[in-house]
């Protein structure tokens, strides 16, 4: 006989998300005390992919840890490189020729647009939809092919060099980066009708998760977690770097705070992305994409240095500690993901489960980037 | 605008001696320098990537990470650096500002090789718990107050921290 089951109303129990789960993407693990289907407190366990890249700065040269870089973000790599060129070609004082470093920009932007295609797909994969995954990954597939016949690999690129480029871009990338823009804008108008006015979508994260300006300065959240609760950051703009001061390109801010206005932001962001590679294609200059000048071995003088990116996950800074020896001394990485996914444990408490899900999907997770 | 105000405010909480303004800006790392003194230097930004780089004792990094709260600055991330020749160990707070009047503030402290203890700056940071936790993985430095410090990024029973200089695998 079946005996009933009696429900205490202050009855919690312990539920573990992952590290083995879909909704996590990655082995990411959430413990979470559940009174029924409310979170009461959650605890983010995470390092079970912790690789120690920042040691392995320490024992690399400066040219052998370049690869190291793209396997943190294996969805927006080039961004990451970016951080790390820039900030040993700033300690060691090479200049890089200027077609270099707008190819640089046109390359990271696309990057991050593939970056923003494939959250955009599995965010709403984890939301219950399926087909706008399959669509994403179609024109993302564009930007990998470009990518590749550039950089020779598909993910884990190894195209900067400290002072430039390891190939220069050719007439056929070209053509298909012209040929990319139109028709990425015609896929964002599909994917406005097929998903962000679909009622259903909408009704799941308007007013769910909302994040305060406080919350995210206290974490340091940035990207389009701090950007989706009012917070007009961005490093392009706000430390610019590299050729951004060039182009002529918008931030797009919402001030609601709600898991829909993050979605928003990243999916403003790739027509912001679009604009930054068509300019980037009109005025690209001539010239050499290495510089004629650059020491043969890489030894920044003594000291310590910073620099900060926007990559496709928020700001990612490399903190470089030279003692003028060919291995860096420090290297530590400043992972954007880390901070806002940090937040989630406070951000969580009280939150329906389902909801929860949706709030992690919303915050862009890459878990090797959080564990380095 | 905002790093002027900051500045003096730090300055005001670690009075700098002369030696440290008259500086020329280099680091203390390299070999065979002597430690720079406590006080507030402000870096050339185009070289270092900051504006202010504030060493202080680890008794006054409360109230200047209080300073810097008050200021709507936003924590960057905490790391350390693992000073083995002096036998030392520094530790770095990076804050920066969802501003366009753009300032980049470093906190740096020293402590002790063999018996590094600094105070949590949870209370005013609830972002520093992670950050902390990392801190103490690598470098086994202990942050006294810390609601919650166990391994994070390494496994829950290490017992070594890799990013010490004597660090054998």
């Amino acid at each position: 006989m079946n005996a009933p089951i009696e429900l205490r109303a202050d009855e919690t129990f312990v539920l573990n998300v992952g590290p083995q789960h879909p909704a996590t993407h990655g082995v990411l693990r959430v413990k979470m005390e559940m009174h029924g289907e409310y979170i009461v407190n959650a605890e983010t366990v995470i390092g079970y992919i912790h690789r120690m890249h920042e040691k392995m700065g320490e024992l690399k040269t400066y040219p052998q840890f370049l690869m190291n870089l793209s396997r943190m973000d294996y969805l927006g790599a080039l961004g990451y490189s970016h951080a790390h060129v820039l900030v040993v070609e700033k300690a060691s004082g090479i200049v890089v020729p200027e077609r270099a470093e707008y190819i640089r920009a046109i390359m990271v932007e696309l990057n991050r647009i593939a970056s923003h295609l494939f959250w955009f797909g599995a965010f709403v994969m984890d939301l219950g939809g399926f087909s706008p995954l399959m669509y994403a990954l179609q024109d993302r597939e564009h930007i990998l092919d470009m990518l590749e016949a550039v950089t020779g690999s598909r993910l884990t690129y190894c195209y900067f060099r400290f002072g430039g480029l390891y190939n220069d871009v050719d007439d056929d990338f070209i053509a298909a980066a012209r040929r990319f823009v139109p028709r990425m804008r015609k896929s964002l108008k599909k994917y406005r009708r097929l998903v962000t006015d679909n009622v259903i979508f909408r009704k799941r994260l308007e007013g769910i998760a909302p994040l305060s300006k406080e919350i995210c300065r206290k974490y340091g959240a940035s990207s389009a977690v701090a950007r989706g609760s009012g917070i007009n950051f961005d490093v392009r703009k706000n430390e610019p770097y590299s050729v951004y001061p060039q182009f002529d390109f918008d931030i797009p801010v919402y001030p609601q705070g709600d898991s829909l206005a993050r979605y928003m932001v990243r999916m403003d962001e790739i027509e912001q992305s679009l604009r930054i590679v068509e300019q980037g294609l009109d005025k690209l200059p001539g010239g050499p994409i290495m510089p004629e000048k650059k020491p043969k071995l890489i030894k920044p003088p003594p000291g310590d240095y910073y620099q900060a990116v926007e990559t496709a996950r928020g700001s990612f800074g490399v903190r470089l500690v030279s003692d003028g020896g060919k291995t860096p001394y420090r290297l530590k990485l400043r992972s954007p993901t880390y901070s806002n996914m940090h937040l989630f444990d406070e951000a969580c408490r009280g939150m329906m489960i389902m909801d929860a899900l949706a709030f992690m999907g919303s915050l862009d997770l890459v878990i090797p980037e959080i564990d380095r | 605008m905002i790093c002027e105000k900051t500045r003096t405010a730090l300055e005001h909480l670690i009075p700098t001696p002369d030696a440290a303004t008259a500086g020329d800006g280099q680091e203390s790392g390299a070999k065979g320098q002597t430690p720079r003194p406590n006080g507030v230097i402000e870096r050339d930004y185009a070289v270092h990537g900051y504006h202010l780089d504030a060493q202080m004792a680890c008794e006054q990094l409360l109230a200047a990470v209080a300073i810097l709260d008050e200021n709507e600055f936003f924590l960057e991330t905490i790391t350390g650096v693992d000073w083995i020749a002096e036998n030392q160990l520094e530790l770095i707070y990076d804050f920066s500002r969802y501003d366009f009047d753009l300032c980049r503030v470093v906190l740096r402290t020293r402590v002790d090789r063999r018996n590094p203890v600094v105070p949590t700056i949870t209370g005013i940071y609830a972002g520093a718990n992670w950050h902390e936790r990392e801190t103490h993985d690598f470098f086994g430095i202990v942050f006294s107050g810390h609601p919650h410090l166990i391994p994070l990024l390494l496994p829950e029973d290490a017992d070594f921290h890799p990013l010490l200089k004597d660090f054998k695998a």
